[in-house]
This record gives structure tokens, sequence and C-alpha cells, in this order.
């Protein structure tokens, strides 16, 4: 499967990590990425508050210039924001005739165009999970992530909003992520606010406010003892990772619980070594919650917890089947 | 010889006439169409002033066909009928124009009006002339009826036609009758208990002579027509031999094998393999449920069967097929609750303590899992405080659009039993509060007072993410609080889903078993909203209780008891006339190709063999006409419909192109002898 | 080109249990639409012949709208399954014949949808108004043999889809 890329400026910078294990696990997975060439940033939030028309012929460019490489049909692109405005700009094109005109007089100054609708736009977890298959990918386990406890962390821009009245995965409670670690033999544990903000750029803007957000991710993963967060977006990671100790120091916390990509995960399980995959460089080490599957390599079968002789008085759970 | 035809124009007051230039109409009918001869306007034509006008004419001017100009046919057809009929004239042999619904009404270009009429009126002129006088055809009445559903709503209509004398087949599909109100706990407004007053009803279908219940039965297949049905039963093996068992109940204690029990427990109790679905079940005679039996798993166990004193188990017994003719089918079908997992968000089936209403109305019944103990998932706990949100999966444009009627009342029923059994605090998050009937209104007014906190706002979410002190271990409901102006998280333990009501799973299919329409969601169509809710566009099919909307117990009953008296009223009058608006296949035609047998979806065409033609049973033919065209040899005339008709018809409407001025008619061909 | 002031004149089979009643929803709730449409009450969909609609426009209708409930909410069960089938057969037939997609149409209306009646109406109206006048006598002359051609085209269609693989 081919799919055009579009890294965005983050992964050239501070994350790195998520590019070096994307690349790293595409191969292995058939995933073949052809890098847009002379692709501009994306804009992230700010600019289209400042100047729409510019904001969109920015991204209009990406477009254009993915929608004329090679024949390509797809566009993935690894971090949410990015995902989030290219997808944006496609459509509104469509949707707005007159938003669309202008944007194409502005491409072709440069001497380009883009016809709305040309590309499908897909976060990077989508074509994981939906066109490699969970089934594929659990094939190529090697170590399973077994005794690991993760807390699957999509953030809030990856499954929202809608376009179209259509997001790859439920804008509530997505859950294709915690179905892809589950695949990669880890315990997947229940967190609720994974679909939350983290704060986003709040960071540099309010630090009050986000630090608040990201206290509660923080507290809620520990609550539930996850031992690392996966998270899909360079924004989240940066949130989560890098202001950890400066939240801690504000709220009197006590937080360590290290954020890791997706891709960083798919790259264990498979048996890559945590160097090529970027783990080492995060702020908040994942040295200890690793140590834990780097002693359990024996596969456990499907990871059941054990047999709990049913407490006699309690209520069966919705959907519970059969034997009491 | 020509036919004599009267043109009448209503003016409807001015409906019509405030677009249509009526005096105009009528002027140009009378001088402009062939066979004419009288052509009046009047305000009201559908009045009894309005209808002699026609009477009169039809005597002193011998009119041998009435064309009126008017309203829709659906509204007036049949009084307009009637008219000529009284007046001696065939009914058939009058047609109506629709200048209101289809011309006045939807333009306000007066010429265009004026012409897009005199086109109407011409068609209608054009086709009565090849009217036929047409006599309906009488069909004797069953006086038996089948009810389908064995809820309240099919017991009441049930219970009426056998106490007024008559024979009643009552098939239920669950192993007993009662419905979703056997499950309930009490009910609003009067907090009576649910069972106390349904039991006795149970009771009295058990016992009645008049009644045949046939309990975890189902009706495969309906053949015939209104006065004149046939359905074809299945009883499903219970496995235990009615005639022998006493309803001890010896089996159900030792049986070895428990199951969560998905229907009448509602998933939060268990039952055994073999069971009745609560104590007071009627018919008592239990159930092996098979896919759960130990026996015919793996062969082994018959406890049972072992155990039961009268030798009443019998694992060989098989389904049987039970042909019912009856005059009349009353559908009380019942609902479905809405899947909560369908709204992730209030975490039903993955937060522990949040439950549906129908979970909880079991939680609170006496007889239920916990003997009626309000508690938590642990089945120990009593709650401090509970939180129940209204309008889940109704009112919502993701999911259900409608309101499901009762579930502000229940909420309201379960704040006062929540805090009568717990005394916790209740929060009750809701749009708007919908206590609309009698004694409704004063039962929110006694909840205000006994304290119970309302929230008016959408919840967000429930969640067990705490944020603050006080909110660990807890659930905590966010909802925007819309009368204060501000967002509120209250920290409850337990949380009840009003879930919406929706139409049963198979509506769709059972509509199509029955043929009768249901709506997109699935209630079934009644023939008219306010004038008619219980009967159906299919005559002899009537509708009773929440298959066709949702309501409250008062109101069901009332359906029941009102589709129990349209059944009697057709057994009283005998007989039932079928228009006669049928297909008829004219022998010497048809070259026995057969094309038309299989486009019939009510088997009316079958093949006569020893003739090599086609025949048309008149009785079950509903008229749709689609035979009609079909035939490539044209050997199938559609009464009232006919190609002719329809020609005649289209001419008429095309009389400003086709003709100018000077109507001509179409000559039918001639068939020959 | 079409004529600006031309008035197409529609003919409209309606079928009397949903679209009948949805033309009739229209008019109660006083949605106006153009005039153009002429409607015809027949039982059910499926009771429109094909000879209908050819007589229509012999007559010298402009354009034809069969219209009918659902798929699947069909009063008399499934008749509107073999109107949509009959429809097809008689849209290629027409086509092949020159007549234009947008005069014959094929529209479900259950009987709660008076303003989608009515938007659908407008629609087929500007559609035809585009399209100007239906002239077919003007379209086939006597003596080019173009009626012939057309004819021998559909009759070897016809015959190629007849034919049974060996």
């Amino acid at each position: 499967m081919r799919y055009a890329y579009y890294p965005g400026c983050s992964l050239g910078r501070s994350a790195w990590p998520y590019e070096a294990s994307t690349k790293a696990v595409s191969e292995a997975l058939g995933l073949e990425l052809e890098e847009v060439e002379d692709w501009n940033c994306c804009g992230a939030s700010e600019y289209f508050s400042l100047n729409k028309t510019a904001a969109y012929a920015l991204v209009a460019r990406n477009l254009a210039l993915a929608a004329r490489q090679n024949g390509l049909k797809q566009l993935l692109a690894p971090c949410s924001m990015c995902y989030l405005n290219l997808r944006k700009t496609d459509h509104y094109m469509g949707k707005y005739p007159k938003l669309g005109k202008t944007t194409n007089a502005a491409l072709a100054a440069g001497g380009l165009s883009y016809k709305p609708g040309s590309l499908e736009v897909r976060h990077l977890l989508d074509a994981v999970v939906n066109d490699v298959g969970l089934e594929a990918i659990a094939a190529k386990v090697t170590q399973p992530l077994a005794g690991l406890r993760v807390a699957c962390y999509y953030g809030c821009l990856v499954v929202r909003p809608e376009f179209n009245g259509k997001s790859f995965d439920n804008p509530e409670y997505p859950t294709h992520l915690d179905q892809l670690m589950q695949a990669l033999g880890a315990e997947v544990v229940d967190f609720p606010l994974k679909a939350h903000c983290c704060g986003g750029h709040m960071t540099q803007i309010s630090a009050d406010t986000a630090f608040e957000l990201i206290r509660r991710l923080l507290h809620n993963a520990d609550e539930y003892q996850a031992d690392v967060i996966v998270t899909l977006c360079p924004m989240c990671q940066l949130n989560l990772d890098a202001y950890q100790s400066q939240v801690n120091r504000h709220f009197k916390t006590d937080y360590h619980i290290p954020v890791l990509y997706f891709t960083q995960m798919i790259g264990l399980a498979m048996g890559i070594s945590p160097d090529a995959l970027g783990i080492g460089s995060e702020f908040v080490s994942a040295g200890e919650a690793l140590a834990k599957i780097g002693e359990t390599i024996e596969a456990v079968p499907g990871g059941a917890p054990p047999r709990r002789k049913r407490d006699e008085k309690a209520l069966p759970m919705p959907g519970q089947k059969g034997e009491a | 010889m020509s036919e004599r035809i009267g043109v009448y124009v209503c003016h409807c007051g001015s409906n019509i006439a405030g677009v249509v230039d009526v005096e105009e109409l009528s002027r140009w009918a009378g001088e402009t169409l062939d066979d004419v001869v009288v052509s009046r306007d009047y305000k009201f034509m559908c009045s009894s002033l309005g209808q002699e006008l026609i009477e009169d004419d039809i005597k002193k001017e011998g009119l041998t066909r009435v064309v009126v100009a008017a309203c829709s046919p659906h509204l007036h057809e049949r009084t307009f009928r009637r008219s000529c009929a009284s007046a001696g004239m065939n009914p058939y042999l009058c047609q109506m124009a629709s200048i209101r619904e289809q011309v006045s009404w939807t333009t306000q270009d007066k010429a265009a009006a004026l012409s897009k009429s005199k086109a109407m009126v011409a068609g209608a002129v054009e086709r009565v002339k090849l009217h036929e006088a047409l006599e309906p055809n009488q069909v004797p009445v069953n006086p038996n009826t089948l009810v389908v559903g064995g809820g309240i709503a099919g017991i009441q209509a049930a219970l009426e036609l056998a106490d007024a004398g008559y024979q009643v087949h009552l098939v239920e599909r669950e192993p007993s009758i009662g419905g979703h109100m056997a499950q309930f706990d009490k009910t609003f407004p009067t907090l009576d208990c649910a069972a106390c007053i349904l039991t006795p009803k149970m009771s009295d279908v058990g016992n009645h002579p008049n009644i045949n219940l046939l309990s975890y039965s189902e009706v495969e297949e309906v053949t015939g027509y209104v006065g004149n049905f046939v359905a074809r039963v299945r009883k499903k093996a219970r496995y235990v031999k009615e005639a022998d068992c006493t309803g001890c109940g010896i089996c159900i204690d030792k049986c070895p094998k428990k199951v969560v029990d998905e229907v009448f427990e509602a998933g939060l109790g268990y039952r055994k393999a073999v069971y009745r679905p609560f104590p007071q079940a009627v018919p008592k005679f239990p159930v092996i449920d098979r896919e759960s039996c130990i026996y015919f798993e793996r062969g082994t166990c018959k406890a049972c069967e072992k155990f039961c004193p009268t030798n009443a188990i019998d694992f060989e017994q098989q389904d049987t097929i039970l042909d019912l003719e009856v005059g009349n089918i009353i559908l009380a079908t019942g609902y479905d609750l809405f899947d909560a997992r369908k709204i992730p968000q209030y975490g039903y089936g993955r937060l522990a303590n949040v439950y549906t209403s129908l979970e909880f109305e079991r939680l609170c019944n006496a007889s239920g899992p916990t003997e009626g103990k309000i508690v938590l998932r642990d089945g120990v706990t009593q709650p401090k405080s509970v939180a129940i949100i209204h309008c889940v999966g109704s009112r919502d444009k993701r999911h259900n659009p409608h309101c499901s009627a009762i579930c502000c009342m229940s909420a309201l029923k379960f704040g006062h039993l929540v805090t009568e059994k717990t005394g916790a605090e209740v929060y009750s998050f809701y749009i708007d509060m919908r206590p609309l009937h009698k004694g409704y209104e004063e039962f929110y007014d006694r909840l205000l007072e006994e304290g119970m906190h309302f929230i008016r706002g959408r919840v967000a979410e429930v969640t067990d993410a705490d944020r603050q002190p006080g909110e660990e271990g807890k659930l905590i409901v966010q909802a925007e609080d819309t009368l204060l102006g501000m967002q509120r998280r209250i920290p409850v333990d337990m949380v009840i889903l009003m879930a919406g009501l929706q139409p049963r799973r198979d509506a769709k299919d059972v509509s199509l078993r029955f043929g009768i329409s249901c709506s997109m969601a699935g209630w079934f169509t009644e023939r008219h909203p306010k004038l008619d809710p219980v009967a159906t566009m299919t005559d002899g099919v009537f509708i009773a209780g929440t298959c066709q909307g949702p309501k409250d117990i008062p109101d069901t009953v009332s359906q029941g008891a009102a589709a129990a008296a349209r059944v009697q009223g057709m057994i009283a009058v005998g007989s039932v006339e079928v228009e006669p608006v049928v297909a008829t296949i004219h022998e010497e035609r048809c070259s026995g190709c057969r094309i038309c047998n299989n486009l019939c979806p009510f088997n009316a065409i079958e093949f006569l063999t020893d003739k090599a033609v086609s025949y048309i049973n008149a009785a079950l033919c509903k008229g749709c006409g689609t035979c009609v065209a079909a035939c490539p040899a044209g050997a199938i005339s559609g009464a009232h419909f006919s190609n002719e008709q329809i020609f005649a018809e289209i001419s008429g409407l095309l009389y400003d192109v086709a003709r100018g001025n000077g109507a001509k008619t179409p000559q039918p061909v001639e068939i020959p002898a | 080109m079409a004529d600006a002031t031309f008035e197409p004149k529609i003919i409209a089979f309606l079928c009397n249990w949903c679209s009948y009643r949805a033309a009739d929803l229209a008019g109660t709730s006083r949605i106006k639409y153009p005039p153009n449409l002429r409607m015809i009450r027949v039982m059910c969909s499926g009771r429109v012949d094909p000879t209908f609609v050819l007589k229509a426009f012999a007559l010298g209708a402009d354009a034809v709208m069969i219209a009918g409930c659902h798929p699947g909410e069909c009063h008399y069960l499934e008749q509107n399954y073999k109107a949509m089938r009959r429809f097809a057969m008689l849209r290629h037939t027409l086509r092949k014949l020159g007549l234009e997609e947008g005069r014959v149409r094929l529209q479900w209306a259950s009987a709660a949808e008076g303003a989608q009646l009515a938007r659908a109406i407008s629609e087929m109206t500007e559609e035809v108004r585009a399209l100007g006048p239906l002239n077919w006598p003007a379209q086939w002359s006597e003596e080019d043999g173009s009626i012939e051609t057309a004819i021998l085209q559909l009759e070897e269609e016809h015959a190629q889809a007849m034919e049974v693989a060996a």
C-alpha cells in the first residue's frame, strides 16, 4: 500500500522519535510511505485565527503537492493537528465553493491547484489498524507486551470534529488504539479520559489551565495503574511528557508515567531495539516500565486474568453471558 | 348512447375559489366538454345542500355520471359516492378531481391554476365516461380473533372479546404472558404494584373458556383477507407435557445449570435452564431452554426428568404447527428498549454502577434478583446518592428523534422509590419534564416536596475519573445546569439511564408478515394518526399498545379495548364489504404464459391446469393492478382502473395540448367475441 | 436553447397510498410548487403500464413522473419493486428512441414526505423546462429511416440479452 506521507514540523524536531519509530515499523507493516516533496508547515492552530485565506492556502499547498505526486490517492499524517488541518481544508474547499475558488486562486500563484476530494486524508493510526489489520499485526508480534499496563490516550483532535458525520473511530469513546495495543499483547486499562484535551498550546499561553488538564490525565492514568501512556500526537506527547515534572511541582504530586508513541510500542512488540525506536530520549524515562516486558518474554496465552471465584452476591454486568 | 355528465365545482369557501375562478371553470366545463349536460359551482359541495344538488340533478336531469371538482378523494370520495347511491346511481359512476390539494393550495398563479383545474376536470370527465357500475362483494366475517402479543394491550383486547362471548387465540412468543409490565415494580402515578394489578388479568386470561392461550408460540405466516384469515402458528416445544405438569416447580429447583436471564431479569439476574420467567407466570408450565440445557448439550443430567413426580418432562417433544382460522387480527407486540451501549460516554456496560431503567425495575421488584433491595452491582452496598438521566437514546438526532413518553414519569417513580427504600439523595437530569396525564403533574409536585433534585441539562458524560476531593470512588455526572448557567459535576454512587422505547427489533418483518406497513423506524402505521389510531390500512388487522408508538399503561389499555371494540363491531355486522377494485383475467385472451402468477404478493393468481389459463381469486385480489400492467397479451383488466379509463384521463389532462378545445373520447378497443 | 416562457406539461402517476397522500400533504401544508404537473391516481405504482407513459408522450406531454412508496414500504408489499424493474427497461428503451433522460422520472415518496415530493416536482419542472418541449414527431422523419434504425438496434440488443451461453 502506497501512501503520500506528510510528517509535519514536529516530527522533524521535538517528536523525532515518532518519525524514527514510524519509519522503523512501516516497512514491516507493508506501508509504503512517500514523503510529500517540498511540504510546508500546516499552520497548526494559530494561523487560522489570524488569516483564513492564507491559512487555507498554506495547507492546500500540501494537498496540491501530494495530489500530483505519482498518482497517490491517500495522504497519511501522523500528527493529529496536521491531520485535522489537511482534512478540514480538503473538506471545506469542497463544501464552500467560494473558499475553494479563493484557495485555488492563491495556489495558482505558485503554479498549483487542488481539486477537493482528490485525496483521502487519514491519520496514521487509521491506516495501521484498518489497512494493515489487527490480525496481520498480531502475526508479526515476536515479543508480546505481556504484563505491560497501557493507557491509550487519543487526545481530542484525532476523532473530533467529524466531517460529513464520519470519523474513523467513535468521537466520544474511540477504541482503535486500545484494540491495537491488545493485539500487541499489552494489558489495556480502561482510561476514561482517553479523548480529553491535553491542553494543546495552552502550555505557552496559560500554563495554569494546561497544567490542570495534564494533571487530570496523569492522575487518571495513575489511578488505573498504567505503566505507560501511549499516544498518537506529538503535542499530547510533549505536554504529558515534557511538562510532567512542572505539573508535579505545581500540584505537589509525584507522577512518573512515561509517554510513548504507538509506533514505538509496535516496534517493541516486533522486537526492534528501543534505540532504533527513539526510546530513551523522553523526559520521563520509560526504563522502569519497559523493564517489565524486558523480563517477561515468554508469551502468556491471551493475557487473560486468573479466574476469580464468582462473588455470590454480585449482579451480572450487562452483556455478561452464559454460566453463572 | 352518450352519457349525461354532471360537473360540480366546489368553492370550498375561499380555499378553492380564492385562487381558481370557479364560475369560469364551471361555465367552461359545461360549454366545452362533450356530454356535460349540467355544470354547477357551489360554496360547499360536501354540505347536505351541496349533496342535494347532485341528488336532485341525478333524478331530474337523468344524469348517468357525476364529476365533483373539489378536495382530495381521500376526504370525500365516500361522501359523494354515497350521495349518488342515495339518488339511485351506482356509486362507482362518480369521479372526483382534486383541485384543492393539487391546485388551489399549491400555487398562487391564478391563470395557471385555472388552466390546471380545467385539465383536471377534463381528465375526470373523460375518465368517468368509461366507468362501470360495480357492486362491492360481501364476505362473511369469522367471529374468531387472533391477538398477537400477550402484554397488557393484548391481554386487555383478548379479555374484552372473550367476555363478549367470542373466541380468541392469544399468541405470545415468551413462555408466559405479561409483557414488559410484568417486569415493573410499581406503576406511576398511583404507585400501584404492577404485578398486583396485572396478575388478576393474567389469571383471567389463563382461565377464560373463550381464550385459547398459545404461549411460547409465534405466528409464522398469514394468508387470506378481512373476515377470513388463516394464521399458521408454531407452538415451540417446551419439552414439558402440559397435560401432565402440575406446576410444582421441582424441576426448576433441581436443575443444576444457571444462566444469566437476559429477557425477564434484563440481564441482572439468573435463571435455570428449565425455568418459568417469574413465579406468577401464566401458563404455569416451565420451559426447557434448549441452548442452555446440559442434556441437549452433552446428553447427560436429566435431573428434571428424574425428579418430576408426574413424569411430565419429554425431551423428544416437537414443535407443533397450527392453522388458525380467524376473522380479525390484533397486533399488540410491544417495544424494545434502546441499547444504552450506543452512548458510550454514559458508561453503560463499562462502569459497574450504571443501570438502565428496566434493570432498575428488576432491582426494585420484590421478586427480582435482590428481593427488592436497591443495591450497587456488588449486590450488597446501598447507594447514598443516585443520578437519573432522562432521554437516553430519545430526543436525540443521533439515535431516535422521538420522545418516549413515559421516561419522565418513570424517573419520578424511581426517585420516589430510591428515597423511600434507601433515603439516598436523588438527582434527576432532564431536558423537559413531561407529566402529561391525569395525576401526573401532582405526582411531580409530590416528588418536588420529597426533596428530589432536578437539574435541567443534557448530561455530557458519566465518568469515574475523579478530579477533586469528594469524587474519589464515585461516578461523576457532568452536565450543564442550564438554569444556573454553569457546568456541574455531581458525584453519585449509582446512575440510572432512562433508555428510550424503540420498536421491536423484528418489527419490519412482523409488519410484512401481517401485510401492514410500518414507519421507517419500525412503529406500525395507523390508518389515521388522530382519527383512527387502532386500525391499519389493511382491513381486518388492528394494532394496539406500544407497537404503534410509545405510550403509558392507561393509553395502552385504552387502545387494546378500542381494537377489541372495532373487532366486535365487525363481528356484530357479520359481513364486510370488499371494494370491487379487483383484476379479472379474460380466459379467451390468456395464453397461459404465467408471467402474472409470480407477481401477486397475495397469491391471488393461480394457474388452472385443465384449462391452461391463469385465474384470479377476486376475494384475495387487493386491486394493486400490477398484473394488469404486466400481461403481455392485455388479457387482464383492472376494474375501476382499466387501461382505457387511464388513457382517457391522460387525454383529458392534456386537453390543451392534444386537441385545443373540443374533447374527443378515445374509442375503447373492441374485444373479439 | 429552450424558450424562456416555455411551460412544460408533465403527467404524473401517483400511487394511492403513499405518493398521492404525499401530494395531498404538500397541498394541506400549503407548500407552493410549479403548476405544470398534472396528477393521475392509480392504486399502486405497479399499475403503471409502460404504454401509459408512451401514450402521455404521444398525446403531448413533455415529461412523465411515476411516484410510489419507498422500496420496502409498498402497501401491496412488493409491487413497487416491479415498477422499478419496469421503469429501468422503459428508460432504456426511451433513451434508445431519442428521449432525454430527464423526461422520465421515478420518484419515491412516503405519505409523510409532502415537502420532498414538492421539491422533486419543482426540480423536475425546471429540468424539463431547460430541455424544452418534446417534439418527438419532428425528431423522426418517415423518410430517412431513423426510426427503423433505432428499432433494429433495439431488436439486436434484445436478441443479445436473450442469448444463453452454450
